[in-house]
């Protein structure tokens, strides 16, 4: 109940920032960080809870973006349209990599998914109807009735697809799927003998953290009015949702939560203060510090400092 | 497609593919025998890269700085290791996640630091036999590059074979591969052992380094590019196998060149290659084609 309160008071905020706020950077720079936190909520389904580290986020992220920009090119569908063709689209990779990659595990699994995305990438390279190597400009549909920037919409639809994605999350970790994606992470051949379904629930881990990601990816055409495949499936994205969950704590529907909006927040801090570069630094260097001398993140630093007292 | 076309595809995929096997042969120790999920490992060649690059400017050749430079990263590879070791493998628990996320973090680290310190423009190296070629008849122009780096690579290639199969501690790194245990009950230090290995591993990738800028400019975000392809010719090899690795490499080579040459796929579907065939292998033979 207290989960559902605190939902529906982080949306009226959020609604009340759009009404009332009149300042289009901080929509632009709270996009990203929005767009971060819900890649982390679902890296941290497959990789967090079943333990499988997927550098594959571009793909997925990719593949929705694309899928977004290709049908409005050939329809001009409406947005929500298009994160639903999105969502299906990347939950469809999701399955067929999960159903590829079955037997791997650890490192074997992670590089499968590195494969993942310069696969996919180069399938769009060489689409020239999706824009090829070059990029498709798009231009943006007509604003909507009570909206007075896209910008503002696009924030407002992220915000709702992120608490939606944090609900599922929270879901999937209380039922008997996030315990039976916990046992294989502790130890497969284990879960495997207590029948546990190991496999079918990897597949299905994978499947819905796609299908988030490529739901994610979705309003980022009409976010840059542009897509081109070098920044779309830039490996970035990969980073970004690995290491939010890595520093927040994986064990936790909060942690990539709070890992993300630290870790977005603090990057549009240096990239406008310092400089680009100086920002996938401060990536690098919070995420080995964290692995290192806090394995369980910020929730399990926080857990050790409250039961010390 | 032509026959002599062909031909020149699968001559240049042979020296392509000693390349790949050469800047693999590192992370065939590394991730092959020890199991160290060293994500890094092309980070830490392009960071040789720059060393050679920097050595160059101060009137050294490619290669020797290449060998000189195998030193320091062998000690480099020690310390990595060590740091490795105390933080994830001693604990035990929950290596798997936290490790490939660490050296992940560690690539991006050199990554970055590479583009603060040197900026993001291409650097290329000079030397005599960079920007000639050889004419070998029927037509066919073979880059003096393209060979100095196939005949180093060769060199390292076999010297690594060689010592693996042939040298104590060599052997004493294949049998810490194969049983960590019986090790420690013969009386040896398999840490210090694996700790040994990684240096080689890391002086081989600062001599695949310097191959990698003599074969082409390199920049600072290169290793990503090579992520796949090192790691796509180990896992071909079947890990840890030395002569599998210069196999794995031949066959990366030539297929890349031959979709290179091919006139309706080219060059945007070439780095397609190696991850296509790393996911066929993984997807159906995970043991690689040498494998145990």
């Amino acid at each position: 109940m207290k989960f559902w309160i605190g939902i529906a008071i982080t949306l009226a905020i959020t609604l009340a920032t759009v009404a009332f706020v009149n300042f289009d950077y901080f929509f632009f720079a709270g996009y990203t960080v929005l767009m971060f936190v819900m890649l982390a909520t679902a890296w941290n389904i497959l990789g967090g809870y079943a333990g499988y580290v997927n550098f594959g986020t571009p793909a997925f992220f990719g593949l929705g973006a694309y899928t977004a920009a290709v049908l409005y090119k050939a329809t001009a569908a409406p947005l929500v349209v298009q994160i639903a063709a999105a969502a299906v689209m990347s939950g469809l990779l999701g399955l067929v990599a999960g159903l590829l990659t079955l037997r791997l595990r650890g490192i074997f699994f992670a590089i499968a998914t590195i494969a993942l995305v310069v696969i996919v990438e180069t399938v769009f390279i060489n689409w020239r109807y999706a824009g090829g190597a070059t990029g498709l400009q798009l231009l943006r549909p007509a604003l909507m009735w009570p909206f007075e920037s896209y910008i503002k919409m696009l924030f407002l639809v992220m915000a709702i697809m992120v608490l939606a994605s944090i609900a599922l999350a929270r879901y999937i970790e209380r039922s008997w799927f996030g315990r039976g994606l916990r046992a294989l992470r502790d130890s497969e051949e284990a879960a495997e003998c207590s029948g546990v379904p190991t496999l079918r629930l990897k597949v299905f881990a994978c499947t819905v953290s796609g299908a988030l990601m490529g739901a994610c990816g979705a309003p980022m055409p009409m976010y840059l009015s542009f897509i081109e495949p070098a920044s779309t499936f830039n490996l970035n994205y990969a980073i970004g949702a690995l290491a939010s969950p890595m520093i927040g704590g994986t064990a936790h529907w909060l942690g990539p939560v709070i890992g993300a909006l630290l870790l977005s927040s603090l990057q549009q801090l240096v990239t406008v203060t310092i400089s680009n570069e100086m920002n996938v630094l401060v990536v690098g260097v919070l995420l080995v510090v964290f692995v290192v001398a806090a394995p369980d993140g910020i929730l399990g630093l926080f857990k050790r400092f409250v039961s010390r007292k | 497609m032509a026959l002599d076309l062909l031909l020149e595809a699968v001559l240049f995929g042979i020296l392509l593919g000693c390349f790949y096997a050469a800047v693999s042969m590192g992370l065939s120790v590394s991730f092959g025998l020890l199991d160290v999920p060293h994500v890094a490992h092309p980070a830490i060649m392009v960071l040789g890269a720059y060393c050679t690059w920097l050595l160059g400017t101060w009137g050294f050749d490619p290669i020797i700085a290449g060998v000189v430079l195998t030193v320091p990263f062998f000690l480099l590879g020690m310390l990595i290791y060590r740091f490795y070791y105390e933080a994830f493998e001693r604990r035990g628990s929950d290596a798997g996640v936290r490790g490939i996320a660490f050296f992940f973090g560690v690539a991006l680290i050199i990554e970055v630091g590479l583009i603060l310190a040197f900026g993001v423009d291409q650097r290329m190296v000079e030397a005599p036999y960079i920007g000639k070629s050889i004419n070998i008849g029927w037509d066919i122009r073979l880059p003096m590059r393209t060979l100095t780096v196939f005949a180093v690579a060769l060199a390292m290639s076999a010297v690594l074979t060689l010592y693996m199969s042939k040298t104590f501690t060599g052997r004493a790194i294949k049998a810490v591969a194969q049983d960590e245990a019986a090790l420690r009950l013969m009386g040896a230090d398999p840490v210090r052992i694996k700790q040994w290995a990684f240096g080689i591993a890391t002086a081989a990738a600062a001599l695949g380094g310097a191959m990698l800028i003599i074969i082409g400019p390199v920049d600072p975000g290169l290793d990503r590019v090579y992520i796949g392809r090192t790691f796509a010719v180990v896992v071909l090899a079947g890990l840890g196998s030395m002569t599998g690795t210069i196999a794995a490499g031949l066959v990366l080579g030539i297929s890349e060149s031959i979709v290179l040459i091919h006139p309706s796929l080219g060059a945007s579907w070439a780095p397609a290659v190696s991850f296509t065939l790393l996911l066929l292998v993984l997807g159906v033979r995970p043991q690689g084609l040498f494998g145990r």
